[in-house]
């Protein structure tokens, strides 16, 4: 008899994320995807004899702000570190890095858990370090080296193990991709490389109380969240089998293996053992100074920080009653939630109807022209007033639309809704006693359905909003249709008790 | 001998023409260089070409130029953009900037006009120039003697009257000690004084860029013109720049001079032991006041240096493999392979012996009990100096132990090469300024450097102090026959 097995996947995340800089980290080269290969390089970038780097500030304010954002302590010292290797993408033959003064440290996202839950995965370090270029094997006979990349900022955060299944490492990952492109330090783009992930996993297996753990598998590499998720289930069972089938493959005995992932065959390949751990030979760069921040520059950075998608989906939900779903839409551009955020200015009463337009007409407007919805809509207090005018009766509804279409259509900016509801003769008719006398008009009009509304029991339901509809068609649109429909309720009444 | 204060003036004043002293300048290495080997390149077409610029400017522009027109050599580990720039190294041997240094510029903006790079032990690492894989470089005082390194291309071209001004680059007294050999004036800014970019890298945290000139005056002209901020160099300091020329003619009376007995000890030639005493009188005999001082951990000095030196050259020169530029090596297989060819071929075993130091120095398990002991010396050693400058305003001590030695007489024995840096890195590893100045002729009738050191961005007491000696000695005005 077998004793029952149960099996735990544990995984920590090396992730890189590309900053979004106009210039590298240590040059002024432009950072630019798709240029002509060595078009973007310099004598530093090159590491030609002679050059020096020197930091770019942009990109360590990026980084900080990007590692607060993940609710780290930022280091009072930091400084650059040199690490050793030969490849030719990396014309230094060393990379400049932040070894063991990361600058951020001790930090945590929450991702959505089972049930509601929600999950904590802590972030061990954040540091900068420089890219390296790209070989490119693609002619035949030789190998070219492109160094346009080289020396683009790249921040390498580092989870704790905290995380237990493919679904979890999925969600964090496209987490802290949002949370990227909220800040605005990094675009974030799957397919322009700019972020890639190399999880640790390994799983721990229990039997009849008996603990066994496979040694860590680091696929490398990986460059889409479908790749995370897949790689770590397919990890998850290989590791299982393999130790079935051996179970001297545990971690100490077996050693940790790098792996790639073959998205064709949907399977993870071994490349080589860790075994030998590579000497990177680090210490601080001579040619940059160490970078010193103070508290109070820390906290003023803090303070700038946009509040995080999290905690502003929950605050829609709760100050608004916007729903889940649509708090989701709306927080999911920065630039749509800070548009919400200041056109409903705190009034309740207007988050409704605004949610509802911007997840309606104007986010059917904004993806016909693959725009954010932001781009596309007026300014915030443009936006207030048009929707303020539906709320207050001075437009219907179907008018405002209509206004807000054709504003939409001349892109945004400031616009005078009520002096454009006046020019298309949209204002509603405010005036009771004219409304009385279209009632009157329509009445005398359509006997017919006032007789059914009066005494025929199958069609008296449907009478009045038949008599309300004429009634808007007589006023061209102007009636209120709530003042209207009232008006005919209570000439109804009158004519019953007559 | 003219100096570069003389021929500034003249060609500003429109006494004389620049492609004149250009050319002076040329036939002067045409007819002396094939024995001296300071030279590794001469630039004559940009040199007429910067001559003929400057006397086809109006007036009252040439008037601005400092250097207007005086003939220069750079150490060939300074960029140039419109010559190579070999480091005396054949994996460099076909090297061509795309850019030039810094210092470069700034002598180019002055008028100068650099007429020639000049050889040096490969990458700078040596004290003898016979690390090269260029040439032989004699000293002119008698040529059968090295004019020590790594700086000695340029010493000997400022010595032989080849330029009046040359610039070397000093990581542990590469300019100090050929200055002191060949008998001319060289400096070491403090670091950060000058910046780096486009000096090639040896030491990155010791390495500063220096002039070399027969009188204190011209030295300090010349660092008039070098020193100061560069935004490409993150080490280069912004602190303003004296003007050095002002403040030569103050008296020097009430000055303390620290002399230490740690650098008369043991080793100490009785020539030049005597020469840098008799000094030592002549700065009494100014006004100076000397008290002894001690400089206790001075013996750890060459360890601590070369630990530093090596690890931060090993990384430095990691770059050099035959994949981007220089030399590549034509039988190499695999990329693996072409790395070690290009490496074991363009390297000469100088270079290689300081690199295989280095890269050990920094090896995992040895980092700390090395590299990072010798960055805990290097600041104890600071603070030694920072005490001793509380007391006293220079330091003076001999620049070698000894005076030129003969060609070849110590390759076989590095260390013994090594250890006659003893008086010199102590200021690279402090990171202060140092300067030789000459102080007589031993019994062979050798040049005697005399060491001046100073706080930090002390370089105009320095050069005051180095140019009232002068005023008041002769020995600058002897010239080698
Ligand atoms: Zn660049």
């Amino acid at each position: 008899m077998v004793a029952s097995l149960t099996t735990k996947t544990i995984v920590g995340l090396e992730i890189h994320v590309q900053l979004a800089t106009r210039t590298k980290l240590f040059c002024g080269c432009a950072l630019e995807f798709g240029a002509t290969p060595n078009s973007r390089t310099c004598p530093v970038c090159l590491g030609l004899p002679g050059s020096l780097p020197v930091m770019n500030r942009a990109a360590f304010d990026a980084s900080v702000r990007f590692a607060l954002a993940m609710n780290c302590k930022i280091a009072t010292y930091t400084k650059w570190d040199r690490k050793s290797y030969y490849y030719p993408d990396l014309p230094k033959n060393y990379q400049i890095s932040q070894y063991d003064l990361p600058l951020g440290y001790e930090g945590y996202c929450d991702i959505d858990g089972d049930e509601g839950q929600s999950k904590r995965i802590r972030i061990r370090r954040a540091h900068l370090e420089e890219d390296a270029g790209k070989n490119l094997h693609d002619v035949p006979g030789c190998s070219l080296v492109d160094l346009n990349r080289t020396g683009t900022p790249l921040l390498e955060i580092v989870t704790e193990p905290d995380i237990d299944c493919a679904q979890d490492a999925f969600d964090f990952c496209t987490g802290l991709q949002k949370l990227a492109v909220y800040l605005g330090v990094s675009e974030a783009s799957m397919q322009k490389g700019q972020m890639r992930f190399e999880p640790n996993i390994n799983v721990e297996i229990t039997r009849g109380g008996e603990v066994f753990r496979t040694p860590i598998a680091e696929v490398k590499n990986l460059n889409s969240f479908r790749a995370v998720r897949d790689a770590i289930e397919y990890e998850s069972k290989r590791q299982v089998q393999d130790w079935l089938a051996d179970e001297d493959y545990v971690f100490g005995k077996a050693s940790n293996e790098n792996r790639g992932w073959n998205a064709d065959k949907q399977m993870t390949e071994y490349q080589r053992s860790k075994e030998a751990a590579h000497d990177y030979r680090y210490f601080p760069d001579p040619d940059l100074m160490p970078v010193t921040t103070t508290a109070d520059w820390v906290d003023s950075v803090r303070k700038e920080l946009p509040e995080s998608p999290t905690v502003r989906c929950d605050r829609l939900v709760s100050a608004f009653g916007l729903s889940q779903g649509d708090a989701d839409l709306i927080v999911a551009d920065r630039g749509d939630a800070e548009l919400f955020d200041a056109a409903v200015d705190g009034d309740k009463k207007l988050a409704k109807r605004m949610t509802s337009l911007m997840l309606g007409a104007a986010k059917k407007s904004a993806n016909d022209r693959e725009l954010t919805v932001s781009t596309v809509l007026p300014s915030a207090t443009s936006w207030q007033q048009l929707v303020r005018m539906v709320e207050d009766g001075v437009v219907n509804a179907s008018a405002g639309e209509r206004l807000l279409l054709e504003a939409m259509e001349n892109t945004a900016g400031e616009i005078d809704f009520e002096q454009m509801a006046k020019d298309r003769n949209l204002v509603q008719v405010q005036d009771v006693g004219q409304m009385s006398a279209w009632v009157e008009q329509v009445f005398t009009e359509n006997d017919g359905a006032v007789q059914d509304a009066l005494s025929n029991p199958k069609k008296a339901k449907a009478a009045p909003g038949f008599l309300t509809g004429k009634v808007m068609q007589v006023s061209g649109g102007k009636a209120d249709p709530k003042v209207v429909r009232q008006l005919i309720a209570a000439k109804i009444k009158e004519m019953q008790t007559e | 001998m003219t100096t570069a204060r003389d021929i500034s003036k003249s060609v500003r004043d429109g006494n004389a023409t620049a492609v004149d002293t250009a050319k002076s300048a040329l036939n002067a290495i045409a007819e002396q260089d094939e024995e001296l080997g300071a030279f590794v390149c001469v630039c004559e077409e940009h040199a007429l070409a910067q001559a003929e610029r400057i006397d086809a400017m109006a007036a009252d522009e040439r008037k601005k130029l400092s250097l207007a027109g005086v003939p220069i050599a750079l150490k060939d580990n300074i960029c140039t953009e419109f010559a190579p720039t070999t480091c005396a190294s054949k994996i460099l041997d076909t090297f061509k900037p795309p850019y030039s240094a810094h210092v470069t510029e700034k002598l180019v903006d002055a008028g100068a006009i650099i007429v020639g790079k000049t050889n040096l032990d490969e990458f700078a690492m040596g004290s003898s120039t016979e690390n090269s894989a260029k040439c032989i470089t004699r000293n002119p005082w008698d040529r059968d003697r090295v004019p020590g390194g790594s700086s000695g291309g340029s010493a000997v071209s400022v010595a032989s009257g080849m330029t009046p001004i040359a610039l070397g680059s000093d990581t542990g007294g590469s300019i100090r000690q050929p200055a002191s050999l060949t008998g001319v004036v060289g400096l070491k800014p403090t670091y950060g004084r000058v910046s780096r970019y486009g000096l090639v890298a040896f030491g990155s945290s010791l390495d500063q860029i220096g002039p070399f000139a027969r009188t204190v005056e011209d030295a300090a002209l010349l660092l008039n013109v070098i020193a100061g901020a560069d935004s490409r160099d993150s080490t280069c300091v912004s602190a303003d720049v004296d003007d050095y020329v002002a403040s030569l003619s103050e008296p020097i009376t009430g000055k303390k001079i620290g002399i230490a007995r740690e650098y008369f000890g043991e080793g100490l030639a009785d020539g030049t032991r005597k020469q840098v005493e008799a000094a030592l009188d002549k700065l009494r005999e100014l006004g100076a006041e000397t008290v002894e001082i001690k400089l206790p951990l001075t013996k750890y000095g060459i360890a601590c240096y070369y630990l530093i030196a090596t690890a931060e050259a090993s990384s430095n020169l990691a770059r050099y493999d035959g994949v981007h530029y220089g030399h590549r090596s034509q039988d190499a297989g695999d990329i693996v392979e072409m790395y070690s060819a290009s490496r074991e071929e363009g390297f000469g075993p100088e270079v290689k012996r300081r690199i295989m130091l280095g890269t050990y120095a920094l090896s995992s398990g040895y980092y700390d009990a090395y590299y990072l002991r010798a960055m805990k010396v290097r600041t104890l050693l600071r603070r030694d100096l920072e005490n001793a400058f509380a007391k006293v305003d220079v330091i003076c001590s001999p620049v070698t132990p000894d005076t030129a030695f003969k060609i070849g007489e110590k390759s076989s024995d590095p260390l013994a090469m090594y250890l006659a840096d003893v008086y010199t890195i102590t200021a690279n590893l402090a990171g202060i300024p140092a300067m030789s100045v000459p102080c007589g002729f031993d019994g062979a009738g050798l040049p005697v450097g005399l060491q001046l050191m100073g706080p930090a961005f002390s370089e105009a007491m320095l050069l005051n102090v180095a140019h009232q000696y002068q005023i008041y000695t002769n020995h600058h005005e002897r010239v080698p026959s």
